[in-house]
């Protein structure tokens, strides 16, 4: 029997999730997998979707929970701080540099041409980012048709009417979570 | 476009702290709410500038939730970054802390798996709306709504990397096309 590697100290964890954050373009999830999993061996592939999985389920931003749970794994508090300060503190300082750039040439029209281009495209990323994720619905509990419908009512509200978010969660949501909870119970 | 007195400073702090608590299913996905009380209510900045946030978060590399400290800093600077880091981290990783250990036992439970799969529609439906809000501020540009079908269909058929795109845009933008 083999023992699985760990990190040896707090001070590693910081600096792997700083290298693995500063190369995750366009979302760090598909880094730290391959980082975490593949090359240091920390985890096995099931205990990496075993946390992905709870962090999802869980409110706050997906990365900075699986951050928190394998820093506490290995390291308790100390561990989880760590990991969540490697994967925010570097970026962080490039993203505000980006941002103080742009506010002092903001009136420029390149500069403002530039960001409307990049813009246009973060929008269309974020829309391809839901429509990849729409297949998965057919696979749910609740049901394909219920699924899109509760997607299709979520869009209406917030999206098109922008009505506050928290009505569109927990009315729809709720009540979509209460289907399942029912359809689940149910005998085979 | 007025900010700076304490009640501001707290509010700006509670919102993103509720924001911390309503996000299921990544940062990103309670843009909208954010761009409804920040623009909307609030006008502590405008549709450019939120805009202009979310495209420096996914050009620089790092998660995605670094879009919130971008608007703080727009609001408010430095402090404002601040502010708002600290307000989306908080509360959620305080919980997560607390649940991790018990959400571990039972995450085949039907409790979690009705969690699970009932608001996964709902998150869908939340990335929708972030790129449609992101998207019409730009309505009457027809260039821009062509440039965000293009990425659209790259990013759905192609494992083009993002940052690529990112920076076709930013090309676009500067030769005056959108």
């Amino acid at each position: 029997m083999s023992v699985q590697p760990a990190p040896r100290s707090a001070g590693e964890l910081f600096r792997v999730f700083s290298v693995l954050a500063l190369q995750g373009f366009g979302g760090v999830l598909p880094i730290a997998q391959r980082e975490l999993v593949e090359r240091r061996l920390w985890l096995t592939r099931e205990q990496f979707v075993e946390l992905l999985s709870v962090s999802q389920v869980l409110p706050g931003p997906n990365v900075v929970n699986l951050a928190l749970m394998i820093g506490d794994r290995f390291f308790g508090w100390r561990g989880a701080l760590a990991a969540l300060a490697g994967m925010l503190a570097m970026p962080l300082v490039i993203v505000l540099t980006l941002a103080a750039v742009y506010a002092r040439f903001a009136s420029e029209p390149l500069v403002a041409g530039a960001l409307r281009g990049m813009g246009a495209v973060a929008a269309g990323l974020i829309i391809a980012m839901g429509l990849k994720l729409m297949p998965t619905l057919a696979r749910s509990p609740l049901g394909r048709s219920p699924s899109l419908l509760v997607m299709a009512a979520t869009l209406a509200l917030v999206g098109v009417l922008r009505w506050p978010m928290a009505y569109a969660v927990l009315g729809l949501g709720g009540a979509a979570v209460i289907a399942v909870w029912w359809r689940l119970g149910r005998p085979e | 476009m007025s900010f700076g007195s304490t009640g501001d400073w707290w509010a700006l702090f509670a919102h993103f702290g509720a924001m911390s608590m309503l996000a299921i299913g990544g940062a990103i996905a309670v843009a909208p709410e954010i761009h409804r009380y920040v623009v909307d209510e609030r006008h502590w900045i405008d549709d450019t500038q939120f805009s202009a946030a979310i495209a420096l978060a996914q050009a620089a590399p790092g998660p995605n939730l670094l879009f919130v400290p971008v608007i703080g800093y727009a609001i408010a600077g430095l402090a404002g970054a601040a502010v708002s880091l600290l307000g989306i981290l908080l509360p959620s990783s305080v919980l997560v802390m607390v649940v991790t250990r018990w959400g571990r036992r039972r995450r085949e439970s039907r409790g979690v798996r009705a969690f699970v799969a009932g608001m996964a529609p709902v998150t869908i439906g939340l990335l929708l709306s972030t790129g449609l809000v992101l998207s019409l501020p730009m309505a009457r540009l027809p260039a821009a709504w062509l440039l965000i079908a293009a990425t659209v269909l790259l990013a759905l058929r192609t494992r083009l990397n993002p940052v690529w795109m990112i920076a076709g845009g930013a090309v676009a933008g500067l030769a005056g096309i959108v």
